[in-house]
């Protein structure tokens, strides 16, 4: 009993205190409401539409992807302005997830089960947004244009998942078309990501260059990517290829030209679209030029490294000032993301961004004016190849096929286009060099397309 | 505030094993119920704080009770989801089983890593866990075949039962865990192997002098560190559906040690207010910045620095963490095995110019 | 063989870059005990400023040697404010207060300037030279760093071998007390060791970034491997730092290069463990006296 007493007085106090007060934080918390209650359709009323995304606005994998949910944004804004679809506004909340699957996978269930969002679309990365395919399938949500170039988007077992950009593979194999008709017989090496990305490119580059001409492959690891990837040069270098294949992204892709430079090497640069932005390589390899100071001679000195890189394009790139939709796709930025267009200007991803919010537009119109999830869908599958976009070819939408676009045209970065500019400066344009062309990521064969040049419609270019 | 004497107040047993299962299974029986009044994603929450205090016992064992840094242990969690996730995708095996094989893997690591790591102090300890969080994931990175590349290896939850929701039947498989884990440790810290611990961290000669077996006593704490880590990862991993090497950058390394610090290194109810950190200070730091009103780009760096200051500021105001500093209200000694004290630094003879 | 000894040269080249950032880790270290965690990212920070300077027209070298004089600012500035008041406690709160800054300085400069791609101009030439006729893979720009590092490591040394401060700041590494008792005047010097590493790491912000992707995030593995260097080499050993540097950053181009790309960080971990089996305090370091 003695020790009882000898407990000072404020412990018990204390203890009591906390159990209560544990006690009152479990009954304010069960009074709190559990979810918003039911509605016929998350994230849907009579006047908006709520859609999340999750992308990567900060960390490493940032540059240049966290432009393109800003452009989305402003086709949004546009088509609000104009009184929105069916009378609904778009209401679009994409978070930063850190390029971090994990992240994803937090910030996708916060928007599924507490934003009630009616749609993911438009979110980035393969191995992001495989973490939350499953999750997003099972609870029904349209998991719809996801930014990756990843074979596994059809899949019958995720029916809510569409992909939008061209599966890696279809570039592989057109990049691979074109070489083996262009460079016979010359060495080829490839560089590429040793990921999902690299290993897709490869494996339809691949299926049209015969295995005998490439005389070495060298890959680099992103998440360790520290410096010039000096020695996979100085290997390919010294395998003797004439022509290598670089499946990088944009900062990889000037980690390779600059220590080839350096040590004098100049291949024929064959480079995937993901890495061949001129605007966004441009100024990583800008530093190279440089002697000791002064930034007036980076844009004009890039170009040179950048010269006679062959690349693919879907869409008209933003140096073919005189397409209508490069010129719709200025004005819409100009005036509804004025911040964005001063800071980037109409680049790789701003084009994309506004490309694809423009595709989600024309599905939510088809999807009618009764707007469910399923609809939705359906909306894509049975009416895709038939949306107006920027891409040279339609959609390839159907309810066995969920990619998107399919084919693209081979394009040479040449010092004599006219150049693309952007706030940052004056970077190399391109001119087509071979006819648009359609093929799957599987093993059928590459075929010309011979469908129309889409036009942008009036609504979009009467000046808004 | 801390447990010995949270249960003198309340009376409880003094016999520690007792002690403990006693306020764990009230913790079980709060939490049930808080978990099945709560929303879907605050279940899921509440789930991922709980593994993530898995992982964190296991820090502060090693770090609290036995003194040795590590900046690897998201390397361990890794090492514990792609065991789990691996066994599930090619075999039959229990899931109860499949947890214990992702703990078991994990400590078989942390075994590796302790053995070299009995030779090394302080900051040399903490340069090779840090070298081994970025190598670790890396491996599976070379080998995509066998460790699912980008789309990862899936998880797969074992079916609720009855009436539950997914989520909440997730969250309470991981309450379950936390507090398992928890009362294994603190029995573990109670006992000799506990004083032992505490022996070496304080002083290594003292100790052998003793009859301690300071080698083994330091790889054994490394294992069981790793042991928990992994359990913790593999949870975590149940959470996110999927596992892939972009789940364990060197940042998760780190962030588990401030949290651990922030907690307050050495308690275990501590690592719950490090769980809650973990979980809650991104959102809390985004939704703050986010009424900046700067625009989304800007906002997810402010973001970061708002994290970043929150970590400085608590460090400077909380030195004992936010366990120690409650500790320090209440006026009660330290929870035994709480940092706060590094082993006498030898004298140098000379500066090694 | 040439590929040999390419990849020698990408070593030595790199190696070179971890060592300034070792040194600025062995300079703290030796002050104060505790791994700056945010040596790096102080690095890029001030390298930023410098773009900043540049973009406004500044030249380059006036640009250089003012960064290096904020890099000294920030680090002294971080001792006395944040690190000074930890003093005594936990060892575990300054590191932890040091990852803060680290995320604090990148957040920063991701709000200032934003992920917008730039590059970084060198202070030379980036072609390689022309050695008996054929381009080796080491450029005008790569002899500058040589040269660099090589001037701060014997600046270093100079100062602490050499002159009465040096002695001074060998005093209060060796303890504080004693110092304090012969009249040395501890704080001040605590602060200019960690501003002398301010200096470090500002210089090796300015020589890693024309060869990285310019961005918050470069010099996250050039700390890490600066770390790693810094412990092989013996954290209190200025020239163990240098070792430490060559010797990672070859070992780095070496896997690299011959087991593949991705397999580095697993090179240097099996490097470090046997650098540390056979000398567990360092290479440099002598071991100390234990007293019991």
């Amino acid at each position: 009993m003695r020790r009882r007493e000898r407990i000072p007085m404020g412990s018990a106090m204390w203890a009591r205190a906390l159990a209560a007060g544990s006690l009152g934080l479990m009954l304010g918390v069960t009074l709190l409401p559990a979810t918003a209650g039911a509605e016929s359709t998350p994230g849907v009323t009579s006047s908006s539409i709520t859609i999340g995304a999750t992308v990567p606005l900060t960390g490493p994998a940032a540059p240049g992807y966290d432009e393109i949910a800003p452009a989305m944004n402003a086709v949004f804004d546009y088509v609000n302005a104009h009184g929105g679809v069916y009378g609904r506004k778009i209401h679009y909340s994409y978070l930063d997830d850190g390029y971090n699957p994990a992240n994803t996978a937090t910030l996708t269930r916060q928007l599924v089960l507490q934003d009630n969002i009616f749609a993911d679309v438009g979110s980035l990365g393969t191995p992001t947004q495989s973490a939350v395919q499953g999750f997003l399938n099972e609870q029904k949500v349209p998991q719809l244009f996801i930014e990756s170039g990843c074979n596994c988007w059809t899949n019958p077992k995720f029916p809510y998942s569409l992909g939008w950009q061209p599966p890696y593979t279809v570039d592989g194999k057109i990049l691979g078309a074109y070489i083996k008709a262009n460079f016979a017989g010359k060495k080829i090496g490839y560089l590429y990501q040793d990921d999902e990305f690299g290993q897709d490119v490869v494996k339809g580059l691949d299926m049209e260059i015969p295995s005998s001409s490439v005389v070495s492959q060298q890959t680099y690891d992103a998440a360790t990517l520290a410096g010039p990837l000096s020695n996979q040069m100085a290997a390919l270098k010294a395998a003797g290829a004439q022509v290598v294949v670089l499946a990088t992204i944009p900062a990889a892709t000037a980690l390779a030209m600059l220590p080839a430079a350096v040590i004098g090497y100049s291949p024929q640069y064959v480079v995937d679209s993901v890495g061949a932005d001129s605007p966004t390589v441009g100024p990583l390899l800008s530093s190279f030029t440089q002697k000791g100071g002064g930034t007036a001679a980076q844009a004009t000195a890039a170009a040179g490294l950048l010269n006679g890189v062959i690349t693919t394009a879907y869409f008209a790139p933003e140096s073919d000032t005189s397409n209508p939709w490069v010129q719709t796709e200025k004005k819409l930025l100009e005036r509804y993301a004025p911040s964005l267009y001063a800071k980037s200007g109409l680049d790789g991803n701003t084009q994309y961004g506004v490309a694809l919010a423009y595709t989600f537009v024309q599905a939510l119109e088809k999807a009618g004016k009764n707007l469910t999830r399923q609809g939705l869908l359906n909306a894509i599958d049975s009416n895709g190849k038939s949306f107006v976009t920027p891409g040279f070819v339609p959609l390839s939408y159907s309810s066995s096929v969920h990619y998107g676009f399919e084919g693209e045209e081979v394009v040479k970065l040449e010092s004599s286009a006219p150049p693309a500019v952007t706030p940052t400066g004056s970077w190399i344009g391109g001119v087509a060099v071979s006819p648009v062309e359609v093929t799957s990521p599987g093993s059928g064969p590459i075929k010309k397309y011979t469908g129309p040049t889409s036009v942008p419609p009036k609504s979009l270019t009467s000046g808004s | 505030m801390n447990a010995t004497a949270f249960a003198r107040a309340l009376h409880l047993p003094r016999q520690p094993l007792v002690r403990h299962l006693l306020c764990a299974l009230a913790a079980a029986a709060v939490l049930y119920v808080v978990v099945a009044r709560l929303s879907s994603y605050n279940d899921y929450q509440v789930g991922e704080i709980a593994a993530y205090v898995v992982a964190l016992v296991g820090l502060s064992l090693l770090t609290g009770a036995n003194g040795q840094i590590s900046l690897g242990h998201g390397a361990f969690m890794a090492v514990g989801a792609y065991t789990m996730a691996l066994l599930m995708n090619h075999t039959q095996t229990s899931f109860i089983l499949e947890l214990a094989a992702a703990a078991g893997v994990a400590a078989a690591a942390g075994l590796v890593i302790g053995l070299p790591a009995t030779r090394l102090k302080g900051p040399y300890l903490a340069g090779m866990t840090l070298l081994f969080a970025l190598a670790v994931p890396s491996i599976a990175d070379k080998w995509p075949a066998t460790f699912g590349g980008d789309q990862g290896l899936t998880t797969t939850v074992p079916t609720a039962p009855g009436s539950l929701s997914a989520e909440e039947w997730l969250a309470q498989i991981q309450i379950i865990g936390a507090l398992l884990v928890m009362v294994l440790v603190a029995n573990l810290l109670w006992s000799r192997y506990g004083r032992a611990f505490r022996a070496v961290r304080d002083d290594e000669i003292a100790a052998s002098l003793a009859g301690i077996h300071v080698a083994r006593t330091k790889v054994m704490a490394f294992a069981i560190s790793a042991g928990c880590a992994g359990l913790g990862g593999a949870l975590l991993a149940l959470s996110t559906g999927v596992v892939n090497t972009g789940e364990f950058p060197l940042t998760l390394s780190i962030q588990l040690l401030a949290a651990m610090v922030l907690g307050g290194t050495g308690t275990l109810i501590g690592m719950v207010w490090g769980g809650i950190l973990l979980v809650y200070l991104p959102q809390w730091s985004t939704s703050v910045s986010s009424d900046f009103n700067l625009g989304s780009g800007a906002s997810a760096y402010l973001a970061t620095i708002i994290f970043g200051v929150v970590l400085i500021v608590a460090m400077i105001a909380a030195p004992n963490g936010i366990q120690g500093g409650l500790g320090w209200m209440w006026g009660h000694r330290p929870y035994p095995g709480t940092g706060g004290r590094s082993a006498p630094a030898p004298v140098p003879v000379s500066t090694g110019d | 063989m040439s590929l040999f000894f390419d990849y020698t040269l990408d070593g030595i080249a790199n190696g070179m870059v971890y060592a300034t950032l070792a040194l600025a880790l062995v300079l703290i270290y030796r002050a104060t005990k505790i791994i700056n965690f945010a040596q790096g990212a102080a690095g890029m920070l001030t390298t930023f400023i410098a773009f900043s300077l540049l973009s406004r027209g500044v030249g380059y070298w006036w640009a250089f040697v003012l960064v290096l004089v904020i890099g000294f600012a920030i680090g002294a500035a971080c001792e006395r404010i944040l690190i000074r008041p930890l003093h005594g406690r936990s060892e575990l709160n300054p590191v932890i207060v040091t990852i803060g800054l680290l995320v604090v300085f990148e957040g920063l400069a991701g709000a200032i300037y934003g992920n917008a791609s730039r590059g970084f101009p060198a202070a030379f030439s980036q072609s390689g030279l022309r050695v008996g006729g054929t381009t080796i893979a080491f450029s005008h720009f790569d002899v500058f760093i040589l040269i660099a590092v090589l001037a701060l490591m014997a600046g270093t040394l100079v100062l602490f071998r050499y002159t009465a401060l040096g002695l001074r700041m060998r005093a209060t590494a060796f303890s504080r007390e004693i110092a304090r008792l012969l009249g040395v005047r501890v704080g001040l010097l605590l602060t200019l060791g960690w501003g002398l590493a301010g200096i470090a790491g500002s210089l090796a912000g300015l020589l890693a970034a024309p060869t990285s992707s310019f961005g918050p995030y470069y010099m996250d593995l050039v700390l890490v491997y600066g770390f790693t260097a810094a412990v092989i080499g013996g954290l209190e050993s200025p020239v163990g730092a240098l070792v430490g540097g060559l010797i990672t950053g070859l070992c780095i181009s070496y896997v690299g290069g011959y087991l593949g790309s991705g397999l580095e960080p697993l090179g240097a971990l099996a490097l470090l463990m046997v650098a540390l089996m056979a000398r567990p305090e360092g290479i440099f370091a002598r071991p100390p006296a234990r007293r019991v």
